[in-house]
């Protein structure tokens, strides 16, 4: 049962990372920045609960925001550039920031132990949830919880005006520019919606899994959260989702049997997904279809 | 309403335009035409504001507006179609003309409104253009799934949604047929009647020498002429250079 449990708090938190990239997609830009962004929140959340002794939902907050500011802050420079280059613009910051909490030392005395994060050895002892009494269970809800609050907000934003005007940029910048949109703050604000996300997940995984180190947050982990994105599609949040349920579920914990073939047919079966559904699991076509034979007859609204 | 100043754009040694001036009056039709590669498009460009001047001034409404951004334009009233159509191919037709809402009356509304709800005003206003250009019942179509006719619709529609005073139009007729074009004749007189200023390049010989008030005829990034359609027909340096002599 603990592994379910455990399986399903990694498909929450990879969700969040998901949904981060999800948003900097809409805008047309791959960004391999997520898990430095990812990284920024850890670091932020674990020190504030564990140095500082700050309740959880505050560091989040915190981490959040720090986050955010990390993303507009990279996104600025990073923006002036497009395609290829602004993946190697971001992947480069990924690595900084890899390489910063490589270095990184901080750390208090506290009774016996030293507490707090050093450098290569990571940062180990962050037990905010069993010191304050959470069962695994309480903490798989509360992932769940904020999982269920951020797609709600994505979907809440991608039916307003500020969702298509993202889309619209994502679509064709010059016709956005052309039609009046301010191409780069659009840009800078997903970016920055991103790491606002990105953030809130990374604040939650330093305090499950209790330990974390630079190599987690490294180029895998930039890429797994642009693929879940590209291979769920991008006409809803739920095709992330399904994603992540798809690759964490399905491809790396569900064929563990296969031993070494798991690793084979990893590849395999994301190509197979890709040229089956080129758009991803759920495309705009797949998503009208679908409710057609939902609501066959009804009209839908406007907007 | 609209002045160019010897303006120029040079392409490293290319000089698409090369000292220019134009005058587009409140209220006017002026046709632009001339041979591909003549400059007309590179001049809608340079209004609309996607790649620098080289040299000269754009006025617009008498303030120079020569270094603002193509989004700044917009909201200052001057709009654009494309001569290779570009559209929102996967959003919807409603949502194409959504996002174009830019005008500077537009920018003033409530914050929330504007980029989550969506008023009654701008809804009734979406729905006026989509009738206009009979597109109402495409409305859910995704913008990539209309014809070539409806997309060419659909992208006057778009530029006509940030409510301009000056609209640019790159070869709106390009690859359509004759009843289409008659059509967008109407449309365009109609827009004139409504008090739109338009810019309007064309190939489309007729088209031009039908609806234009007046017109310009570039040549190799040069004005070789302007006047009333009768006259610049009659002229011999645009009969050389572009119309073909009898």
């Amino acid at each position: 049962m603990d592994f379910y449990l455990g399986l399903a708090q990694v498909i929450g938190v990879h969700t969040l990372l998901g949904l981060s990239a999800y948003c900097v997609l809409l805008t047309g830009q791959v960004s391999l920045a997520q898990a430095a962004f990812f990284a920024v929140g850890a670091y932020v959340a674990a020190i504030l609960t564990v140095i500082f002794k700050w309740h959880l939902f505050a560091a989040l907050g915190v981490s959040a925001v720090v986050s955010g500011l990390t993303a507009c802050a990279v996104g600025f420079p990073a923006l002036r550039v497009k395609g290829l280059m602004l993946v190697v613009a971001t992947l480069a910051f990924g690595e900084a920031v890899r390489l910063f909490f490589f270095n990184f030392t901080y750390q208090i005395q506290a009774g016996e132990l030293k507490i707090g994060p050093h450098g290569a050895e990571g940062f180990r002892q962050i037990r905010y949830f069993p010191e304050h009494g959470w069962s695994t269970f309480d903490v798989l809800m509360f992932i769940w919880l904020m999982v269920a609050i951020v797609m709600a907000c994505l979907w809440w934003l991608d039916q307003s005006r500020a969702g298509a005007v993202m889309r619209a940029v994502g679509e064709d910048e010059v016709a956005a520019h052309s039609s009046g949109i301010n191409v780069t703050a659009v840009k800078v604000l997903a970016m920055t919606i991103g790491g606002v996300i990105a953030g809130i997940g990374g604040g939650i995984f330093a305090h499950y899994t209790t330990h974390i180190e630079h190599v987690q947050f490294g180029v895998i982990l930039a890429t797994f959260a642009i693929a879940y994105p590209i291979l769920g599609g991008l006409s809803n949040v739920f095709g992330t989702l399904l994603a992540v349920i798809f690759i964490q579920g399905f491809l790396i914990e569900g064929l563990r049997f296969l031993g070494d073939w798991r690793n084979l047919l990893f590849g395999a079966l994301i190509v197979l997904a890709m040229n089956l559904r080129p758009r991803g699991f759920l495309d705009a076509g797949g998503v009208a279809s679908l409710k057609r034979m939902l609501f066959a007859g009804k009209e839908s609204s406007g907007a | 309403m609209l002045d160019l100043q010897g303006i120029a754009k040079h392409f490293g040694g290319v000089h698409a335009v090369d000292g220019v001036d134009l005058t587009v009056k409140r209220g006017e039709i002026l046709g632009l035409i001339g041979p591909n590669g003549s400059g007309k498009s590179t001049i809608v460009n340079l209004v609309s504001g996607l790649f620098p001047l080289t040299s000269g001034r754009i006025l617009f409404e008498g303030d120079d507006i020569s270094d603002l951004p193509s989004h700044a334009r917009v909201g200052l009233g001057i709009a654009r179609t494309f001569q290779n159509i570009r559209l929102f191919g996967q959003l919807s037709v409603w949502q194409n003309l959504w996002v174009a809402q830019n005008s500077r009356q537009q920018r003033q509304e409530v914050f929330f409104k504007r980029w989550f709800g969506g008023s009654a005003g701008v809804q009734a206003e979406i729905e006026r253009t989509l009738e206009f250009f009979d597109l109402a019942h495409k409305r859910h179509e995704l913008a990539a799934n209309l014809s070539f006719g409806e997309q060419r619709r659909l992208e006057f529609a778009r530029a006509i949604s940030a409510r301009p005073n000056l609209l640019l139009l790159d070869e709106p007729a390009a690859g359509m047929n004759a009843e289409e074009v008659d059509q967008l004749d109407a449309r365009i007189r109609k827009m004139r009647d409504d008090g739109f200023t338009v810019l309007l390049i064309e190939h489309h010989v007729e088209l031009v020498m039908s609806v234009a008030d007046r017109i310009a005829v570039l040549n190799f990034g040069r004005k070789i002429a302007e006047g009333p359609p009768a006259a610049v027909q009659d002229d011999a340096a645009v009969r050389e250079a572009y119309l073909g002599t009898r």
